[in-house]
């Protein structure tokens, strides 16, 4: 691949980074990243993925804008409200960097279609809103052997680990068992701080771009948590699980199925 | 005794059970943590019976299904 001028100027501060140079910004224009979600975490990444040229950025998400998304998914402005996720997402990045292909899925991630799909990509982002859709990404990105960037924000809370599926702890390593439907709290009784999403996900880019360029340490075997009341960020060690349902030596879980249970909102319709 | 809990030092009166340290902890929502045990994480199961010793760390991973 050879940059264009205008490539060569758009990208300017990533090819001087020697971290990144010419060759680093085309691994990122023929990287594909799978954002999963188009929401709170999968806006700001899907606007700095584009705005990196990153060449190929998979969205699927089966909701429309709504007025109470705009206080956070900054993909979304309010003439969108009522279109797609998908359609609205596409539309922002496509217009930020017109190197990016954005393919489009107005559909649920489900265990019919996760795993082809995320093997069409290099990279996944969970932007999902709930348990049973963050245990099923991580149960596909495991048959996929796929790395993803787990996230999830909150209140004033977020947290996020990045895993590669048989070399490094995995979402159920850490949380074996998913919490009773009953122990969840609403996520849209729980409220989220707006920028929370952007903190979050914009970390989820970064790992998806380092995972891309092949520099610095994945957050991998290490839950980063990071509090904005009292502004602390911390890294907490830890390691696969050798009891592990899924990726340890005994698995119990051998084929991929969604969990009924454990959803973010009990009424069943979360808008967080 | 002295642990270590999310990093910080936690004086405590003798030995306990995670379960007890829970509540100590005054972890309003004991059921969306897990819990990493001196870098092993617990079934929940387990958290009756485990007992935290002096020096030990414990971590409180709390369950976030937000996102978006």
């Amino acid at each position: 691949m050879n940059l264009t001028d205008e490539q060569l100027e758009r990208y300017s501060r990533h090819i001087i980074l020697e971290q990144v140079g010419a060759t680093g910004q085309e691994k990122l224009l023929s990287g594909k990243v799978l954002i999963i979600g188009a929401g709170g975490l999968g806006a700001p990444a899907g606007l700095y993925l584009a705005a990196a040229g990153v060449g190929t950025i998979g969205v699927i998400d089966s909701d429309s804008v709504e007025l109470s998304n705009l206080q956070r998914q900054v993909i979304h402005h309010t003439p969108d409200v009522g279109t797609p996720k998908v359609e609205s997402a596409a539309a922002k990045m496509r217009a930020i960097n017109p190197d990016v292909t954005v393919r489009t899925y107005f559909d649920r991630a489900g265990p019919d279609n996760l795993v082809a799909l995320m093997s069409e990509y290099d990279f996944v982002i969970d932007g999902t809103d709930n348990f049973s859709s963050k245990y099923l990404i991580n149960d596909a990105a495991w048959f996929a052997r796929k790395p993803f960037s787990h996230a999830g924000i909150l209140r004033f809370s977020g947290q996020l680990i990045t895993v590669r599926p048989g070399q490094s702890a995995c979402y159920r390593c850490l949380f074996p068992d998913p919490p009773e439907p009953g122990a969840v709290p609403s996520c849209s009784q729980a409220g989220v701080l707006g920028v929370l999403g952007g903190v979050i996900g914009t970390l989820q880019a970064t790992e998806a771009i380092k995972y891309l360029l092949g520099e610095g340490e994945l957050l991998t075997d290490a839950l980063l948590t990071y509090d904005a009341s009292g502004m602390e960020f911390r890294k907490v060690p830890v390691r696969r699980n050798p009891r592990c349902r899924l990726c340890g030596p005994s698995p119990t879980i051998t084929v991929l199925e969604q969990q009924d249970q454990a959803v973010c909102d009990l009424s069943g319709s979360c808008n967080c | 005794m002295e642990i270590t809990v999310n990093g910080d030092a936690v004086t405590l009166d003798g030995p306990l059970t995670i379960a007890r340290l829970l509540v100590e902890q005054e972890v309003k929502m004991p059921d969306m943590v897990s819990v990493e045990h001196n870098g092993k994480i617990l079934d929940r199961a387990e958290f009756d019976k485990q007992q935290v010793r002096p020096g030990d760390t414990v971590e409180f991973l709390y369950f976030m299904g937000g996102g978006a």
